[in-house]
């Protein structure tokens, strides 16, 4: 297997019609590329390295655009800055000791990927989670889901030159979601919270009425987010329009999430896959036209207020009772040999995780499908023929983590 | 009109600069090293080793289970040789060296959720950068263990439930020691008054 | 949905010359997955996609799996004659089998709310034959999986539009993902080293002294 090309020779002067190489050799230009983005232009070219310390990249993340002028006509993404092999340790780690490095996958809403994980395990030993627990996952999860999506807007913002602003007060609210976490699970934002066939502890006392408070005061903000963003010009024109991705695109690039609901694909795995009790609350899926960012940055607003209506439900039945199958085991589980694929909703796309067991007390196989990098398999199509200005725009409305692309 | 919007944003904005004067709702930042919060009660950072009475008296048994189970692998135990007394009067073996390496512990729990003999405990100290890398950061038996008293003021909870808990076991075992030396007592009264008929009927 | 066994017999009826087997699961309610040989993998999985009763649109997952050469013992209870007499006699019988890298895609159908269906794809074995057909022109979600898959296990997919490593880089060398993996001597200092970094440290250090 010789695909692995060395690294080509930087030329003295570079002929007219080549690429202008500002990156040292290391790129990922030094492999095959295909032809999906056409055949480049006859005239000079200007490679840039965007990233990975540039501060709109959101973490450490790397694109290799090559630029026609201001124009994008090829964009590489580069991964693997963040990438310490997550299935690996889980592979060579017990069922239990994987559940805290789940927290580190999508570090900004641990709560789900601990769900979608002990799902998955419960899938394979066939634990029945109590109600109570169901109903505390349920509300948890979509805590998670508002203040992840405050956030995003938040960044979204700051990349479109809002510094700061937006920003700080989706935070302010997440600092209110976050305390309820730290006094439900000790931890702010790696949880650990989970547990196969329940939840690790029961909620404290008073703790629903302090959630049903921060629940009752979040439309506020919502309001005044929205009177603040939503209306204004700017952001108007320089959302509306750009990073188009069509719907047919979405679905055969496996685009996940509020981004491929913006396209136009009503597919929420709470509605489709009807895991844990959400048939049982009312909520709607908000449905983009235009599959533009302003769409993807609307369609998170929408979503927020759907969440706040399944909290509402959730925090006025949730019903007392035990919160761990009695049946459940957590340390020196041995499932039988099989396989399971759980996945859930996860508030940036379908977060699945796929475990094989040998009947060992490791897995044999674990394998975390992330949205994030799967969402990123269409950012050179949204991208090509949009300016750099425009490219940090589109890749802050894809929402990603690095910590769950690079794992 | 073009513009309104940017001026409706600006009207937000305004009513969040001056609100965040008034209401708490607004600023929910406190200025940090002169003012602090109290932690919640459930708030974890790193484990601690509980004692009861004097250091001498680890719960700790050393029996590793912590250490197997850790996801970092950051837990070292060496077993004493001399075993000690527990709270039951069940001789048990004691920690000689019980290091927890906090550059690699990631504040998970699972030791703390893991221990049968409700030992390690998850503590709420933070600030803990030190300017060793290696040593400041390792933290040996001494520097874990803490007073039963420390864990009741930091989850009084928790420390309530346990504390009950073990009352209840060492009440049954000592009611089960008196039975038992009741027993042999009677046991003893009953063959001596068997002997002393023998004699009798032997008389 | 279909049973993976009327999906079975959908494709050997639509692809000609296919050869598909069911392959079991032991979890409680897992669905079986469906191997295919990897000549007729394109086409079947073009039908799996048009196919209007079928209509799998969208691959969620797409993932290795290496298996190496394993030794299975099985016991077996045999009739003897013993002495004379039939018995029963437990016998364990040994059971090499042969290694193989495989992919396992998740397939569901965005269109008619349905899925999963597991798929799976075998190599040859774990040296040389470790070539598959890539999926990513019938669903571009595979593009940046199956360079994970090249990348962490070494299956080379034919027909990737673009091969190259993702996670490691460029000159790196080996699979990290396969089970005969050897780490590089990478130990750093650790006061309390035990257990497997006290093996590490001592390779190290063992390393180090012949340097």
């Amino acid at each position: 297997m010789t695909a692995l090309a060395e690294p080509p020779v930087m030329h003295e002067a570079p002929p007219s019609g080549t690429i202008w190489r500002l990156a040292e050799d290391r790129s990922s230009f030094a492999g095959p590329t295909d032809d999906r983005a056409g055949g480049l232009p006859d005239h000079d070219l200007l490679e840039v390295a965007l990233g990975p310390h540039h501060p709109s990249t959101h973490g450490v993340f790397r694109m290799d655009v090559v630029l026609d002028g201001e124009e994008v006509v090829r964009l590489k993404p580069v991964f693997g800055y963040l990438h310490r092999n997550h299935e690996k340790i889980a592979e060579k780690n017990s069922y239990l000791a994987a559940i805290p490095y789940t927290d580190r996958l999508d570090y900004i809403c641990s709560m789900t990927n601990n769900w979608a994980y002990v799902m998955t395990v419960e899938k394979l030993t066939g634990f029945q989670p109590p109600e109570r627990a169901e109903y505390i996952r349920v509300i948890v999860g979509e805590l998670t889901r508002l203040f992840n999506h405050a956030c995003l807007v938040g960044f979204l913002l700051q990349d479109m030159g809002a510094l700061g602003t937006p920003l700080m007060y989706a935070f302010r609210e997440r600092e209110k979601i976050l305390d309820l976490f730290e006094s439900l699970s000790g931890a702010r934002m790696m949880c650990n919270y989970m547990r196969f066939g329940g939840v690790r502890c029961d909620l404290p006392d008073g703790w629903i009425e302090e959630a049903k408070q921060v629940v009752a005061e979040f439309p506020r903000f919502l309001d005044e987010f929205e009177a603040l963003l939503t209306g204004n010009e700017i952001l108007l024109v320089r959302s509306q329009g750009i990073g188009v991705l069509s719907k047919e695109l979405a679905v055969n690039a496996g685009v996940t999430g509020p981004m491929l609901r913006a396209s136009g694909v009503g597919y929420d795995l709470r509605k489709v896959d009807k895991y844990s009790i959400y048939p049982r609350f009312n909520f709607r899926i908000p449905l983009g036209q235009h599959g533009d960012v302003f769409d993807r940055y609307m369609i998170r607003l929408l979503e927020m207020r759907e969440s706040l209506s399944i909290l509402k439900q959730a925090l006025d039945t949730i019903p007392a009772g035990p919160i761990v199958d009695p049946k459940a085991k957590q340390r020196g589980l041995r499932p039988k040999a099989g396989e399971a694929y759980g996945r859930i909703e996860a508030p940036k796309g379908e977060l699945g995780f796929y475990v094989v067991s040998d009947g060992s007390p490791n897995p044999y196989r674990f394998r975390i499908r992330p949205p994030s990098l799967i969402n990123l398999t269409v950012l050179e199509d949204m991208c090509l023929g949009h300016t750099i200005a425009d490219v940090v725009i589109i890749l802050g409305s894809v929402d990603i983590v690095l910590g769950e692309v690079d794992r | 009109m073009l513009g309104s919007g940017i001026i409706k944003g600006m009207v937000e904005t305004a009513r969040n600069f001056f609100g965040s004067y008034v209401s708490r709702e607004r600023l929910t930042t406190v200025q940090y090293p002169e003012q602090q919060l109290a932690p919640h009660e459930n708030a974890r950072t790193i484990p601690l080793l509980v004692y009861d009475g004097d250091m001498e008296h680890l719960r700790c048994t050393a029996c590793g289970i912590c250490e197997m189970e850790c996801p970092a692998q950051c837990i070292y135990i060496v077993k004493d040789t001399v075993k000690k007394s527990d709270y039951l009067g069940r001789m048990q073996f004691q920690p000689r060296v019980f290091d927890i390496d906090i550059s690699v512990c990631m504040a998970c729990g699972i030791c703390a959720e893991v221990c049968p003999f409700d030992s390690i405990m998850m503590d709420q100290v933070f600030a803990l950068s030190t300017q060793n890398r290696f040593s400041g950061l390792l933290l040996h038996k001494e520097d874990l263990a803490k007073a039963n008293g420390y864990f009741h003021a930091i989850h009084p909870s928790d420390a309530g439930d346990i504390d009950a808990r073990r009352d209840e076991d060492k009440r049954k075992a000592e009611a089960k020691a008196k039975a038992a030396v009741a027993a042999k007592a009677a046991a003893a009264i009953k063959s001596s008054e068997a002997s002393a008929k023998q004699v009798e009927v032997a008389a | 949905m279909q049973t993976p066994e009327q999906i079975k017999s959908l494709i050997e009826q639509n692809v000609p010359g296919a050869q598909i087997e069911l392959v079991p699961n032991g979890s409680p309610g897992g669905p079986a997955s469906i191997l295919i040989d990897s000549d007729h993998a394109l086409a079947a999985t073009t039908f799996l996609r048009d196919a209007e009763e079928l209509a799998f649109d969208f691959a969620s997952n797409a993932t290795g799996i290496d298996w190496p050469e394993r030794v299975i013992k099985e016991k077996n209870k045999v009739k003897k004659m013993v002495d004379g007499v039939e018995k029963e006699v437990e016998e364990i019988t040994e059971k090499k089998t042969p290694a193989f890298l495989e992919t396992v895609y998740h397939l569901y159908s965005m269109s008619l709310s349905t899925g999963p269906l597991v798929l799976r794809l075998r190599t040859g074995d774990r040296g040389q034959n470790n070539h598959l057909p890539s999926l990513t022109p019938v669903w571009r979600s595979c593009e940046f999986q199956e360079r994970e898959i090249f990348d962490l296990f070494g299956i080379v997919f034919d027909g990737h539009p673009d091969l190259r490593r993702i996670l490691m880089w460029d000159g790196f060398k080996d699979h990290p993902m396969r089970k005969d993996y050897v780490e590089p001597d990478d130990y750093e200092y650790e006061p309390t080293p035990h257990d497997d970094v006290l093996e590490k440290a001592q390779r190290h250090y063992a390393q180090e002294a012949t340097v």
